[in-house]
């Protein structure tokens, strides 16, 4: 006690001792429950731990209790600011243990609702970073494009959020044509306006550029070290996209580029999912382009079950319907790890199956783990007030992180 | 190959020239389900993975998962995804470990690994030798236990609340209000491994499912089951004779 009082700043202000703070876990630029514990030297941030968990809901303990089917659901809940990326990891993976085929006209939408969910994600997370460096305007503007993509979740899925409409063998229904028109009517005109209306506001704002620019750079070196992936790596100027590389359903029909960043600074990283966005428009015009007619599910009735009309006229249907909803179906034993590029970046499920109807593990790799346990080597030597930049630049939602 | 998961080609001469940079630390190597599985052995883990970050251009590590398996010893099981961003690839490296035998950590060549391995740590309680910060990661302040492990229960140990009385938050044994229930929807005759219900008293072999029978047909009439014709005098009818009427109340 009285050694610190011979240290504190009482005279002459010659020594300054660091002191820790809490940040969160109930704190609005937190994103969601995150508490980072700082050691300052007055604002400039020494060293930065982050405590993640606080959401943690046992969700890969809960699917081994579950059926496959029943399993699908959790992962709309993970990260449930894009629920249908999550999704489409899992059952794409069922679908690699099962080998199973999937209709084209399912992998066609199942593209375009991905993209659609990109531009979901994208729009929150610009909208955020945007509000967490002072912006109040443009954020409005982008949660209007964001209610219309949770209609078209709804028309499609009866959902506005955790649709479940993804499945092993497709997807769960067929969307009405009415849908498909007022989705390219959309692209065509209210979308693009709202969202050039927004971003004109601060691409090249003074201010937005002044927090951003030079802020928080991380090196190729750095990105590949710590398991960066989607806009994170992109942004550090590694053309690295696993929907390019390892294409998936019908992405190797689709022409779009990839957006890199040139310095690796937040700026980049938020100009990498503006541009994003741009792409994902150009993704889903060409689905709508050329999405055929045609069942959008697997007619492998071992895995798929039939509609409730035919289910009137015939008994084979009916049996297999009961059996695939309390039984479920089996999965040959086996393990698989598949990773897509989710709007955050490669959200991978590590899927053990050991043949029966549950998963034996599901591992779920979520992107926010590797790129919040680089916020601490991001955020040295930076202000105090750069740090929430930095997050917003991070994209983090703890549903996924936390799991 | 019909399903349309990430496409994933692997270059010809890979598993030659992953054998070759491993050498005796491997254990060995497979290809399933258009995936290469790298076994080795725990305490190489190290060096393996230099020789594959450097001579197999692996840059990348993206996951550690563990598995649990009980009935096999040792019982955990921990796999390293690992991805070449040059080589558009990706394997994964297995290797078996326990309780108490800790397993090398790979923080020196991927500090992303920190966090990885922090939570397996906390999910099965494997150790990493040279983590120097294997706190807890996702579990609660002060969580006892490892929650992953299968002989852990869903509903785990202990539940919260908000006591008004107390005015704090207190943990208390798990008290469930129904029993937790497991429905077990395998089919008997698919060969469940189990004794069914009926069959205990059978001895050898009630560990097998029954056989469902030969389906029954009654394409010829001595298949029916009717059996033989009866006789022609039960046939006829006895003549029923009228009640009497006398003691009608």
């Amino acid at each position: 006690m009285s050694m610190q009082q011979d240290l504190a700043p009482t005279t002459g202000d010659d020594v300054i001792q660091n002191y820790t703070i809490n940040f969160g876990p109930q704190h609005p630029a937190a994103h969601g429950v995150l508490r980072l514990v700082m050691e300052l030297d007055g604002e400039i941030v020494e060293r930065l731990d982050p405590h993640i968990g606080l959401l943690h809901r046992g969700t890969e303990k809960l699917i081994e209790y579950k059926t496959y089917l029943q399993a699908l659901p959790y992962f709309d809940r993970l990260d449930y600011a894009s629920p249908m990326a999550m999704e489409h990891s899992y059952v794409l993976a069922v679908e690699k243990l099962l080998d199973l085929e999937v209709p084209l006209r399912a992998q066609y939408l199942r593209v375009l609702f991905a993209e659609l969910t990109r531009i979901k994600n994208h729009t929150l997370n610009i909208a955020h970073h945007i509000i967490d460096v002072g912006a109040m305007t443009p954020p409005l503007w982008l949660y209007e494009i964001r209610e219309d993509i949770m209609g078209f979740y709804e028309r499609a899925s009866g959902a506005r959020m955790h649709a479940a409409w993804f499945r092993p063998g497709g997807v769960h229904q067929d969307v009405p044509l009415k849908l498909l028109t007022d989705i390219a009517e959309w692209l065509d005109d209210r979308m693009p306006r709202l969202f050039e209306d927004a971003m004109s506001l601060v691409v090249d704002n003074r201010i937005f550029k002044q927090r951003n620019v030079d802020i928080a750079i991380v090196s190729k070196e750095d990105a590949i070290k710590w398991g960066f992936s989607g806009p994170m790596i992109r942004g550090a100027g590694i053309p690295w996209d696993i929907r390019k590389s390892q294409p998936y359903d019908v992405y190797d029909r689709i022409e779009f580029d990839i957006p890199v960043g040139t310095r690796g600074d937040c700026y980049d990283r938020f100009m990498v999912r503006v541009e994003e966005v741009r792409q994902s428009v150009r993704i889903m015009k060409q689905c709508l382009q050329q999405m055929p007619e045609g069942p959008v599910c697997s007619d492998d009735r071992k895995v798929v079950p039939p509609k409730r009309a035919e289910m009137k006229q015939s008994m084979e249907a009916l049996i297999h319907h009961f059996k695939l909803y309390t039984e479920g179906f089996k999965v040959p034993a086996g393990s698989v790890y598949v990773a897509t590029e989710s709007p955050k970046g490669e959200f991978g499920v590590y899927l053990v199956a050991d043949g029966s109807n549950k998963p034996y593990r599901c591992k779920i790799r979520p992107t926010a783990f590797s790129h919040l346990q680089a916020m601490d080597f991001m955020t040295r030597g930076h202000m105090l007030a750069d740090t929430t930049a930095i997050l917003g630049a991070l994209d983090i939602v703890f549903g996924e992180c936390d799991r | 190959m019909t399903h349309s998961a990430p496409l994933i080609t692997t270059p010809v001469g890979t598993i030659e020239a992953i054998s070759k940079a491993l050498g005796k630390h491997l254990v060995s190597i497979e290809e399933a389900n258009n995936e290469i599985a790298v076994h080795i052995h725990r305490d190489a883990l190290v060096e393996c993975m230099i020789q594959l970050r450097d001579e197999c251009a692996y840059q990348q590590l993206m996951e550690i998962a563990g598995v649990d398996w009980p009935d096999r010893d040792p019982r955990f099981e921990v796999v390293y995804c690992l991805l070449s961003l040059t080589k558009n690839h990706r394997i994964r490296v297995h290797l078996v470990t326990n309780e108490d035998q800790p397993v090398p950590s790979v923080t020196g060549i991927w500090p992303v690994a920190g966090w990885l391995e922090r939570e397996v740590f906390d999910m099965y309680g494997v150790l990493f030798s040279g983590n120097t910060d294997l706190r807890r990661i996702l579990t609660d302040y002060g969580f006892a236990g490892h929650p992953q492990r299968k002989d852990f229960p869903l509903s785990g140990y202990v539940e919260l609340r908000y006591s008004e009385e107390e005015k704090r938050v207190k943990y208390e044994p798990v008290q469930l209000a129904q029993d937790f229930r497991n429905f077990d929807f395998l089919s008997p005759w698919e060969g469940a491994d189990y004794i069914l219900p009926g069959d205990e008293k059978t001895g050898e072999g009630a560990g097998k499912a029954v056989p469902p029978p030969t389906p029954k047909t009654t394409d010829t009439a001595t298949q029916t089951g009717a059996g033989k014709a009866a006789n022609k005098e039960a046939v006829k009818r006895s003549v029923r004779k009228p009640k009497a009427t006398g003691d009608k109340a």
